[in-house]
């Protein structure tokens, strides 16, 4: 297989409510991307893109519908979607493009609008449940995130507090970036004292509904080295998908994240990723999330990774740089965009464009992932300098 | 390069810039109604649910006794075999204490809020949990390990659903 380079990224900023259509969101964070390394759309073979539910939309096969804002007009275009796990998957989806040898550039391009679902596009969750043995309760996604959070913390006996740290220390951080939808600092006591949703979820363990894009730009190694002296290569990528008879497994640890996670630290030549990742970008849609997928992607023993955040280890200037970005917590939730924003960073961090957000010490390796559907599949991607 | 020369677009729209039509937006409602075939495994768990009995299916090549029934083993991808009666009583793997409906209004002040658990099924494979939810119980006293027993609605009542029981509670 062929060398991939990420050579652009862009995105647009995270809002709540967007006065942009879908089509316009992607058009932002495409043409952005493509300005970053200066290059039109004659410049790009195909176009891989993702974007989550058609319920939120109200739109139908809505791939077909952004294919004009993402520069999908004329080209070979596909969609790609495994719900939450959606915006590293395209970007695996837009990898085999062009590692194949099929096509030379590719743009990996993802969006969601959220706010056009009313009232709440929390609604449409209902109908991701077994419609004939669980839909009949009227489960929330509320419900199944509590409900492993709750596993996860008794397994190990994490507390609501450790839980809560991730929260302030991901939005903190999040408001060094500036397409983040939040300003306000955020204090440990706000976490814990936020609106009970589902015990033991608060209000502010949750990542919030967002509308925005991301995109990226990749290219085969050669044309990656004639568009820029810095390609952040894609180095591995892993993907896998657990049962959907998501009450039958062990929720205190993603199984299928390690099996993921395993499959793109073997493509990079990763033999102890602890050691040798120096940022992780983990899926952070609520606070628990992170370090569960800490322990999932090998970058933290079982059981100790609320040690390790207490030391520090997982801050900016950490060992281990978790969030740099301020993850879906600190710069929003836009589906199958937050993915693709933890693309973005990596590809910001490694070439030390981060600016106020930057990791010291000119990392080498980074890791981005994203997960989805019923606490089910993951998809990893392994990027490197 | 500055990256933040490549962050544009995502207006943030408010409420109010849409009640005072600075800004239009357009509305429609979808109506989608289904009828779903409950299938050849899950059709029979359901029959046995209005007979007031848990039914799960074993697979020979594993050993497993898997609950909601299923016509195939997913793990060996072969056909299951026997049927298993297993017991209408469990262990509470995991739980919430929930404020929020599908829709994401909230439990009204004075309502009892939501009490999901994922349950383990007595006489089943360890680890074999049914999404239920719990009853009878305060739920400050809920817990991870706790046993519980299904409380079914009376026969005639009884429709072939899920919802035949109407929760677990402890005992």
């Amino acid at each position: 297989m062929r060398k991939v380079g990420v050579i652009g990224a862009g995105m647009t900023n995270f809002v709540r409510r967007a006065q942009e259509t879908p089509k316009e969101l992607s058009y932002e964070a495409t043409k952005a991307a493509l300005d970053s390394c200066e290059m039109n759309l004659e410049d790009i073979e195909c176009v891989a893109h993702g974007t989550a539910p058609d319920a939120f939309d109200g739109i139908h096969q809505k791939g077909e519908y952004l294919a004009d804002g993402s520069g999908g007009w004329n080209k070979p275009t596909m969609r790609v979607f495994v719900g939450g796990a959606t915006g590293v998957h395209a970007l695996i989806h837009g990898w085999y493009h062009v590692a194949s040898g099929m096509f030379d550039t590719c743009l990996v391009v993802c969006e969601e609008k959220m706010s056009s679902a009313m009232p709440h596009a929390q609604g449409f969750f209902l109908t991701i449940f077994d419609h004939t043995t669980e839909r009949a309760l009227e489960p929330t996604l509320l419900w199944i995130f509590a409900m492993e959070m709750n596993r996860y913390m008794q397994r190990y006996g994490y507390t609501k507090e450790d839980m809560a740290r991730v929260a302030v220390k991901n939005k903190n951080q999040g408001r060094k970036h500036p397409a983040s939808q939040f300003k306000e600092e955020v204090t440990l006591e706000e976490v814990l004292n936020s609106e009970v949703m589902a015990y033991p979820v608060s209000r502010l363990d949750v990542s919030p509904v967002s509308d925005g894009a991301a995109a990226v730009v990749l290219a085969a190694e050669n044309v990656a080295r004639q568009v820029t002296e810095q390609p952040v290569w894609i180095e591995g990528v892993g993907w896998c998908l657990d049962t959907a008879y998501w009450a039958t497994k062990d929720l205190s640890y993603p199984r299928y994240l390690e099996k993921a996670s395993k499959m793109a630290y073997d493509m990079a030549g990763i033999t102890e990723p602890a050691k040798q990742i120096n940022i992780a970008e983990p899926y952070d849609p609520f606070d628990y999330k992170a370090l569960h997928h800490m322990e999932g992607l090998q970058l933290s023993p079982r059981g100790k990774t609320v040690e390790l955040l207490k030391d520090g280890h997982f801050d900016q200037d950490g060992n281990l740089p978790m969030c740099p970005s301020g993850g879906l917590l600190g710069v929003g939730n836009p589906i199958a965009a937050a993915g693709t924003m933890k693309v973005c960073e990596l590809f910001w961090q490694l070439r030390g464009e981060a600016g106020e957000r930057q990791v010291p010490g000119n990392p080498k390796y980074g890791v981005c992932q994203a997960w989805g559907d019923l606490m089910q599949v993951s998809s990893v991607a392994v990027m490197g300098v | 390069m500055e990256h933040t020369n490549f962050i544009r677009g995502g207006t943030a729209l408010s409420a109010k810039d849409v009640e005072q039509n600075k800004a239009f937006s357009v509305e429609d409602e979808l109506a989608c109604r289904y009828a779903w075939d409950t299938g050849v495994g899950v059709g029979r768990y359901l029959e046995e649910l209005k007979e007031g009995n848990i039914i799960g299916k074993k697979c020979r090549k594993c050993h497993r006794i898997m609950l909601p029934a299923r016509l195939f083993c997913e793990l060996c991808f072969r056909p299951t075999d026997e049927w298993v009666y297993v017991k209408d009583t469990g262990v509470v793997n995991t739980f919430s204490i929930c404020q929020v409906n599908w829709d994401a209004s909230r439990v009204e002040p004075g309502e009892k809020p939501h009490l999901p658990a994922v349950i383990e099924i007595d006489g089943a494979s360890k680890g074999m949990g049914i999404l239920h939810r719990l009853g009878e119980v305060d739920p400050k006293d809920i817990k991870i390990g706790m046993k519980v027993k299904a409380v079914w609605k009376p026969k005639r009542q009884r429709i072939g659903s899920i919802t035949d029981i109407n929760y677990f509670k402890p005992y």
